[in-house]
């Protein structure tokens, strides 16, 4: 397993993990419904259970065994904090400000609030980001239009009303500034042919569509089984709690002293100046290089095969295969 | 009142001897051993050090003097405090920041002066570089987008001025830096498509000397390397880490972040300048002499704010002045600092996303590795080659060493539309590993590397050579470790409690060489037994 150090996380590692962690849980519950994504929004909140804003003292004494989806919502939240985005607007002033502006706004400013014919984006607009969500920056405007810009009043609206839609724009903001959050797509789009004779000259020595592999794609989802065949490693997201790894992926260890003796199991760490191993016995046994002169350390990696096979692949073998083994349910 | 001959002495000397205790920008032009006085220890960005007391015939010796623990009490940040800072180091005081707070150490102790902390209003709190010092002042910039000016001596609230707008996603990283009588500050903030710039701000009051735009205005020169007006004022090229200066052409180079929507380049066709570049600028007006591109059209989140590290070499038998910058897409750099002109453009990692480089050097995109709907496979990642922990060049060696990570990420474009918003995609990091490379400046091939075993792949940390014949840096197994510049053999390590989170620094009190180096929250100080 990779280790994630908390301190040197960067975005990269932040997105490595999310997609992974996400992606290996397909049959959460929602616990509560996520606010309807604007209709056609590529950036609309991916499918899951709403994010509960939690304290930060209940987020670091999370219970280690922790339900997926109380995991998944910790994360969620760890996310957006990382991102700096503020407390979601209530789902339900979200509904009601996107029902009402679609029919009085959508016609210029796009049904999703980012651009229409004539009238601009509100979703990057500077304006509607100092609002933030409490309608006293957009209330003016709206009521007032803007005659030299050709944006015609709206005096009628409550400002009950012009809240909620200042709770939709802010949302649609969030939805863009959350990139940990984007629905990926239809991924699913290579040729299950090749992608199985692929298969059976490259992987087949290991792996089966008939034994390891059997069902694979009803415990993965699409994205998931991507990113666990082309490298199969189990992430776990910084400080969460997460699934154990899997024993397969276990590097193992050969240790020949200069005696003679030999030792093998399960590697534990190694680095430039010790090793570190776990034998059968479940015992712990360390060296350090410079206090064992002659020894040699034979490392086995069960995923070397994967990180070679990254050189060769072109992006239609990576859909073909993906292809194929989403035939495999 | 009688004065004491003692007290009449000090009524006359205190104010000359309060100046001269300061940093007098002019300084920094020639930095003395016993000072560290910018991010980078000197202008040129090389983090070679000419100390030698601690060298190769007495590394193994190499001990701990002292460890701060940077204790800010609850983190805005979800992640822990991390020190990425290089502290500057002036008249045996040590100055460096986390995100919000900043503090000054004796650098003999390692005992705290003082803390400030900053009450943020929020911004992403990824990461703080340092500070700059300009006389008797201290500067640093806040995730909240506030450049804070405090006393140097004792920590004490000057003024803060905004620079950026925090509602618009922008946030701060970069130590300022002080050239004459200019504190040029950059920004971060991909999460919202806002323009970047660079600013030069007054020491004294904090108002805008110049600004810089790293997106042309419709109509500007550069312009016609984007589609329309709202895609340039969309457009990112964010300057989020401090860059280099050359007194004698009175150049300053900047590295420039990703164009935006990140990963979405179906709304902003076209090469984006001057996003993904180096810029070349006078310090005294912001105004643009040279650039060289080293992403056009970037779709991989590839910032190239990685450092413009300046030195002089011999390309073809003739001396030139150089820069040289190990960017994260993958590709060494070398170019005439004077012109811009490229001399080298060679990857120093297996890449797949290029089609080569151009006449200008600058390298072409292949259309086939930019983010699809189903995935582009590409390496290297989106973290990069590399990223912002600092390289060094050995004038010794004549070697530039970057730490290096060949890496593969799968790219999703998320959002089709014509004008994507956001990233409009993201990726997905497939596998890393880590390694310390020597590359000869003037071919860029790699002269020696050695890949760190075991876990943490991608990981990096920054570098520090000296004249002891010795580089410094870390690993991703929390080691501290010395190698020899000239062939990569390891001759030293410390393991500490996380691996190295910033570039280490070195100076020289009292006859004293010490070694700083940054894991974590933890500040660890090395030194030699008397």
């Amino acid at each position: 397993m990779r280790r994630i150090k908390p301190g040197k996380l960067c975005c990269f590692l932040l997105s490595t993990c999310f997609l992974t962690f996400a992606a290996q849980q397909p049959q959460q519950p929602q616990t509560t419904p996520p606010p309807e994504p604007p209709p056609g929004a590529a950036n609309g909140p991916q499918p899951g259970p709403a994010a509960k804003p939690q304290g930060k003292d209940d987020r670091t004494a999370a219970p280690a065994q922790q339900t997926p989806a109380a995991n998944n919502a910790a994360v969620q939240e760890a996310v957006r904090n990382f991102l700096a985005i503020g407390a979601p607007p209530d789902p339900a002033a979200v509904k009601r400000g996107q029902a009402i502006f679609i029919p009085t706004c959508g016609f210029c400013h796009g049904s999703n609030a980012n651009g229409g014919a004539t009238g601009p984006d509100l979703v990057r607009s500077v304006l509607v980001l100092h609002d933030n969500g409490t309608g006293k920056e957009i209330g003016p405007v709206v009521h007032n239009g803007r005659p030299g810009k050709g944006m015609p009043s709206f005096p009628n609206l409550t400002d009950a009303q012009i809240k909620d839609i200042a709770a939709f724009l802010l949302e649609r903001n969030q939805a863009a500034a959350n990139r940990m959050n984007y629905k990926i797509l239809n991924i699913v789009t290579g040729d299950p042919k090749q992608g199985q004779a692929y298969f059976a000259a490259h992987c087949a020595a290991c792996h089966s569509p008939d034994g390891d592999l059997a069902h694979i794609a009803t415990k993965f989802e699409p994205v998931g089984l991507q990113s666990r065949f082309l490298y199969p490693k189990t992430e776990h997201f910084p400080g969460m709690p997460g699934p154990p790894p899997d024993p397969r992926e276990q590097k193992t260890v050969t240790i020949t002293l200069a005696s003679g003796q030999t030792y093998s199991g399960k590697l534990d760490r190694i680095d430039d100046f010790s090793v570190s191993f776990t034998d059968s016995n479940g015992e712990h046994h360390s060296w350090l290089f410079e206090d064992e002169k002659g020894i040699d350390v034979q490392v086995h990696d069960p995923l070397k095969a994967h990180a070679e096979l990254l050189r060769q692949y072109s992006n239609a073998d990576m859909h073909n295969i993906l292809a194929y083994l989403e035939t495999l349910k | 009142m009688k004065l004491s001959r003692f007290s009449i002495a000090a009524l006359f000397c205190a104010p000359l001897c309060l100046w001269a205790q300061g940093l007098d920008p002019s300084s920094i032009l020639h930095p003395k051993p016993d000072t560290w006085p910018t991010y980078n220890g000197d202008y040129s960005g090389k983090r070679f050090s000419p100390l030698k007391q601690i060298n190769q015939g007495n590394i193994k010796n190499l001990q701990m003097a002292w460890l701060f623990h940077a204790n800010t009490g609850p983190s805005a940040s979800p992640f822990g405090v991390t020190i990425k800072s290089t502290p500057l180091e002036l008249d045996g005081v040590l100055y460096f920041t986390v995100p919000d707070h900043a503090w000054a150490v004796d650098a003999r102790t390692g005992r705290e002066i003082w803390h400030y902390k900053w009450e943020s209003k929020g911004g992403i709190h990824t990461g703080n570089r340092g500070v700059g010092i300009y006389h008797n002042w201290v500067f640093f910039e806040t995730p909240d987008d506030h450049l804070i000016s405090l006393e140097k001596d004792s920590g004490k609230f000057r003024w803060a001025v905004e620079i950026a707008d925090l509602a618009q996603e922008y946030f701060s990283t970069p130590a300022p830096l002080i050239i004459g009588n200019h504190v040029i500050v950059g920004l971060g903030g991909d999460s919202l498509d806002v323009p970047g710039f660079l600013e030069s701000r007054d020491p004294e009051t904090g108002a805008v000397q110049w600004h810089f735009n790293t997106e042309p205005r419709p109509g500007e020169k550069g312009s016609e390397t984007w589609p329309n007006a709202q895609s340039m004022t969309h457009g990112g090229g964010m300057t989020w880490l401090t860059g280099t200066y050359d007194p004698e052409l009175n150049l300053l180079y900047w590295g420039t972040g990703n164009p935006n929507p990140v990963h979405a380049g179906q709304g902003r066709k076209g090469d984006n300048l001057w996003t993904c570049s180096i810029v070349a600028l006078n310090p005294d007006t912001g105004k643009l002499v040279w650039w060289f591109q080293s992403s056009p059209h970037d779709t991989h989140d590839w910032d190239n704010i990685e450092e413009p590290v300046l030195f002089d070499g011999e390309i073809d038998g003739q001396k030139r002045k150089l820069l040289a910058q190990a960017a994260r897409n993958g590709y060494f750099f070398v170019l005439d600092r004077t012109t811009g002109k490229n001399i080298v453009s060679n990857p120093f990692v297996d890449i797949n996303w290029s089609k080569g480089v151009d006449s200008r050097g600058e390298p072409i995109p292949n259309p086939d590795k930019e983010p699809k709907t189903d995935g582009a496979l590409v390496n290297p990642a989106s973290g990069g080659a590399t990223n912002w922990p600092p390289p060094s060049f050995d004038p010794e060696t004549g070697l530039f060493y970057v730490s290096a990570s060949p890496s593969y990420s799968v790219y999703y474009l998320t959002d089709t539309s014509e004008r994507p918003e956001g990233y409009g995609g993201r990726d997905s990091g497939v596998w890393a590993e880590s390694a310390l490379e020597a590359l000869d400046y003037k071919t860029g091939r790699i002269q020696w590397r050695h890949v760190f075993p075991g876990d943490g792949g991608g990981d990096l940390s920054g570098i520090l050579t000296t004249a002891g014949k010795l580089l410094f840096t870390g690993d991703p197994s929390a080691n501290f470790i010395a190698f020899n510049p000239e062939n990569g053999k390891i001759l030293w390590h410390a393991g500490l409690t996380s691996s190295v989170s910033n570039g280490p620094m070195t100076y020289e009190l009292d006859g004293r060489q010490y070694l700083i180096v940054g894991a974590g929250d933890m500040l660890y100080a090395f030194t030699l037994p008397r």
